[in-house]
């Protein structure tokens, strides 16, 4: 086999990148196509269908369901206090009164002559889409929302929690194996998104919020940590509606894990820009991952050169990869042979292997599977 | 492209496009017989930059023309039918990837219509994501609540017999139309809402549904309390399947177009399978299948056929939730050396976010193998608490036995009376060794008296299930001959005593000739050699207190088949089941155990 597909990462210094700003349901759309706009800008709102109440006005009253509508005060489709009486039936005479009142403020919606139910929905919600990024509008969706293009530094990390956010890049360390330091927390640190080495741990992060950090970019966590911070064990890796007032991106894994040579400088020169954060992770279908963007808004990228985002049609000799998983975790290499014939590991298993020669020069046979390509 | 007429296939090529890898075999005609040639694989394809499920099939296809030496695409596309020895004559697929088929269902009684909706729902493949029912003691606005927020790809609505009273299902259609979900894929489709129920509401459900959803109105998938008629739900399942949801997959409307016979939901193809073993050779039996995200398990007992699906219990993409369900310790106490909590938690979540990794050394495979025992003791847990009571398609009932349904709290499955166990999924069917699968499901499942183990070779039950469907011939064949690997038969006395104490004496006559007898200790497992396709006589004589199929202290006398790991007398005991409490101790009998059954090789 010429080359495998193998999953990777981006890291790059310079990419243009579209992203896609649709509300959940349709509504207005408040940015046009040439717009430059900025990541706090609202680019889109609409309105979500409040929640649903039901009432059982057959019961309530003592009515049959199909006489319900002839105790309704108000129509169908009314605006309603909550404590608002929206049915009433009389009885012995008309000397007693059984009313209905509206649990919540709301419209009646509809009424059920089988069920005798009626259905009350609470006022709508408000929501508001972000620009999220520093860019330019490229396409506006008729009451979807927009595309937003924005010439970037680009750094996609491996998990994350909470949600998007932006604010300016700290550096917290001064090395890429440097774990973060809770005792590096000030008064700066508020509004900034911040950035350590190898590890980050609850007691951090719990600072952070306080301190008003937005946001954190760190090599590795322990579980514990996550666990911890979280306040539950994470099954899956579904990630981005956590409400801890930060965003967490994790760049290489679980545990101590020196951030990644390549990520750690390209951080560095991006020291003081601002930058667009999304800890949102999905690893299922339809992928996502974390990630960190650095609009040019102009400049030329930190390093002077135009790099591309990783599209690489495989593994291929001479490909730059980085380890995945032990017992090599996270070391960086090439590929120097991807033998047709299978390999055997030492649990004994048959798999398909490639030769790897590390930067310090050793080689050794590693499955394929275990390793993801990065720039080189 | 129509179904060629199955005496002219000579080629066929199946695929499964599972959550993490996908599987692709060939079977070729050789005389009179199909037999299957080679097999690849590629990572399924869903993560950018690629993002179309049809890359990774091309990719599993070009490692079947490698190790074939044959030609199979032009191009970016499989050439059917076969001409002049390139290409297949018939191309088919399951899937199982975009997290499957999730479902939610509605009934009027939990137990009730509820019950058999869940149950159409599972035979069909689905993964059910929320039963709701009248009686399911949450407020409306809790239900409500949870049907915006679960977003999945279908709804089945089901509720009353025939003529019955129509309130309950109106309440239900008005709960959906309130909640107005959205599809789980696609903001711009309708969601399919399937109404199976009292045939007399359907134009009430009409006047609630019809604008909001993709509303399809088929037969009451319960018309009398008796009787359960599942079969034209599942069909609209599996249509709305092929029609809805896997047509907003990424790359699936180029796949659905290759394949010549509809796409089939992966746990709907293993389940066809497992039903077919059991009915053809008249055993009670087992399957499980364990992949990345999902874990499968089928019964058939008394010819009642069953499937559960553990939604997140799972090696990869759910490896983490075994671990949030289980808790660490369960986990720890399959591993056979020593290890820190922090270290294995660490892994496991390594492994949930890069879930195409493999295990490399011996002690990551032990560990994985570990959690894997309890990712199939969970799901098996789950599938005996939801056979409770079941009845099977269109199973006729008496009045009594309606209400004995699920009050009676009895499971159908009975380990005393299992006659195979059979095992697929990557964990169990790549094992590097065939022993390590063997421990995995007697650990997992605790099997009693005598039962006979295998596993799916190479994983190919799902294809081979949805091949049935068009050429049960070529399925039925291969699976005899290629799929299945017998590891043998498990003898596990039902009782408990000290360590050492006797357990049971067993003799084996081998029908190739030769006997041999073997007393084991209670705490202790043994092997008697006993190959494949070899068979024989055992004479069981279990110890006062154990039981291995005729009565405590009772001998059994029963014919066995052998395997890949032979005769495997397990003397740990049986209800209860128990490992060392003290870590020394259980790690000194876990390596004991795997040295008696050959398990890993010496660590270095």
């Amino acid at each position: 086999m010429a080359h495998a597909y193998t999953p990777g990462v981006t890291v790059t210094a310079r990419t243009r990148l579209v992203r896609e700003r649709r509300l959940p349901l349709a509504g207005t759309v408040l940015a046009k196509v040439g717009d430059e706009v900025k990541a706090e800008q609202v680019v889109a709102r609409t309105e979500l269908p409040g929640n649903v109440q039901t009432v059982n006005v057959a019961n309530i009253l003592s009515v049959l369901p199909e006489d319900i509508e002839g105790t309704l005060t108000k129509s169908v489709g009314a605006s309603l206090e909550e404590g608002d009486i929206f049915a009433m039936s009389r009885s012995f005479f008309g000397l007693f009164k059984s009313k209905c009142k509206s649990p919540t403020k709301g419209t009646l919606e509809s009424i059920s002559n089988i069920t005798g139910q009626a259905i009350l929905r609470e006022p709508p919600i408000p929501v508001e889409v972000h620009a999220y990024v520093d860019g330019k509008v490229i396409e506006a969706m008729e009451k979807e929302g927009v595309k937003v293009e924005t010439e970037c530094s680009f750094l996609q990390g491996i998990f994350g929690i909470g949600g998007e956010t932006w604010g300016e890049i700290k550096l917290l360390v001064s090395k890429s194996g440097e774990p973060l330091d809770e005792k590096s927390l000030d008064a700066a640190c508020s509004g900034k998104i911040v950035v350590g080495g190898s590890r980050v741990d609850n007691s951090f992060l719990v600072k952070a919020v306080s301190a008003g950090v937005r946001g954190v970019v760190v090599g590795g966590i322990d579980d514990k940590d996550l666990r911890q911070f979280l306040g539950y064990d994470l099954g899956v890796a579904i990630t981005g509606s956590e409400e801890k007032g930060i965003s967490v991106i994790i760049t290489e894994g679980f545990g101590e894990m020196r951030m990644a040579e390549k990520t750690f400088s390209l951080l560095r020169s991006l020291e003081g820009r601002k930058a667009s954060m999304s800890g949102v992770t999905q690893i299922r279908a339809g992928v996502m991952r974390p990630e960190v963007i650095v609009s040019m808004d102009g400049r030329v990228s930190p390093s002077g050169q135009k790099g591309s985002v990783f599209s690489a049609l495989g593994l291929e000799v001479g490909s730059a990869i980085r380890v995945i998983r032990e017992p090599h975790f996270g070391r960086l290499g090439r590929v120097v042979d991807l033998p047709p014939e299978l390999g055997v590991l030492e649990t004994e298993a048959k798999v398909r292997v490639l030769e790897v020669e590390f930067e310090d020069g050793t080689k050794t046979i590693l499955p394929r599977a275990n390793v993801e390509m990065i720039e080189g | 492209m129509s179904v060629p007429n199955p005496d002219g296939v000579k080629s066929i090529l199946a695929t499964d496009c599972g959550s993490t890898t996908t599987k692709a075999i060939l079977i070729e005609r050789k005389g009179d017989e199909y037999r299957l040639i080679v097999r690849g694989e590629a990572p399924t394809t869903v993560e950018s930059p690629f993002e179309d499920v049809t890359k990774g099939v091309l990719n599993a296809v070009r490692e079947v023309e490698e190790l074939a030496g044959r030609k199979i695409l032009m191009g970016e596309t499989i050439m059917t039918p076969a001409k002049d020895g390139e290409g297949v004559d018939l191309y088919v697929s399951t899937s199982s990837a975009g997290g499957g088929l999730q479902m939610m269902v509605f009934g009027v009684v939990k137990t009730m219509t509820a019950e058999s909706a869940q149950r159409a729902a599972l035979g069909a493949g689905a993964i059910v994501m929320d039963v709701i029912a009248s009686n399911d003691g949450r407020l409306p606005y809790q239900k409500i609540k949870r049907i915006r927020q679960l977003r999945p790809d279908m709804i089945l609505l089901s509720g009353g017999i025939d003529g019955g009273t129509t309130a309950h299902v109106a309440e239900l259609a008005e709960l959906l139309s309130a909640a107005d979900p959205k599809a789980r894929l696609g903001a711009g489709y309708l969601l399919p809402v399937i109404y199976a129920g009292n045939k007399d509401a359907r134009q009430i459900v009409r006047d609630r549904l019809e604008r909001k959803t993709a509303l399809v109105i088929t037969d009451n998938l319960r018309p009398v309390l008796e009787r359960e008629n599942l079969g034209p739900a599942r069909t609209q399942i599996h249509d709305l399947f092929m029609e809805h949801v896997m047509a907003h997959a990424p790359g699936y409307k180029k796949l659905m177009e290759w394949t010549l016979v509809p796409i089939m939901p992966t746990p709907a193809a293993v389940g066809r399978i497992i039903e077919t073993i059991a009915r053809e050779e008249g055993i009670q039996a087992i399957g499980v299948d364990i992949g990345g995200a999902t874990t499968d398990v089928f019964s058939v007992f008394q010819g009642v056929f069953n499937r559960t699906v553990s939604a997140n219990l799972g090696m990869s993409y759910s490896i983490s939730n075994v671990l949030a369900e289980t808790g660490i310790d369960n986990i720890m106490r399959w591993v056979p050396f020593r290890v820190e909590d922090k270290d294995i938690r660490n892994r496991i979540k390594n492994k949930m976010i890069r879930p195409t990794t493999i295990p490399q050394s011996l002690e990551e495979l032990m560990i994985e193998q570990g959690i894997a025992r309890e990712a199939l003791r969970l799901a098996f847990e789950q599938h005996k608490s939801l056979a409770v009571g079941l009845k099977g398609v269109q199973q006729e009932r008496t009045i009594s036995d309606t209400f004995d349904q699920t009050a009676s709290g009895e499971t159908l499955v009975s380990l005393r009376d299992l006659n195979m166990l059979v095992g697929s999924g990557g964990v169990l069917s790549h094992a590097p060794r065939r022993q390590q699968a063997a421990l995995m499901l007697i650990d997992a499942f605790v099997p009693e008296c005598v039962t006979h183990l295998a596993v799916d070779s190479i994983f190919m039950m799902p294809q081979l299930g949805v091949l049935s469907t068009v050429h049960p011939k070529a399925a039925t064949e291969v699976f005899k001959k290629d799929c299945l690997i017998h590891l043998g038969t498990c003898i596990a006395p039902v009782g408990t005593a000290k360590e050492n104490a006797e357990c049971v004496k067993v003799k084996l006559e081998r029908e190739k000739g030769g006997s041999e007898e073997v007393s084991v200790g209670f705490g202790h497992m043994k092997v008697l050699l006993l190959g494949v396709g070899e068979s024989g006589r055992v004479v069981i004589n279990p110890s006062k207190g154990f039981d291995v199929g005729a009565g405590h202290g009772k001998t059994f006398e029963t014919k066995v088949e052998g395997g890949v790991v032979g005769l495997i007398i397990d003397c740990r005991g049986r209800r209860p089941f128990l490992l060392p409490l003290s870590a020394e101790e259980r790690v000194r009998k876990l390596n004991e155990w795997n040295k008696a059954l050959n398990v890993y090789p010496e660590r270095k």
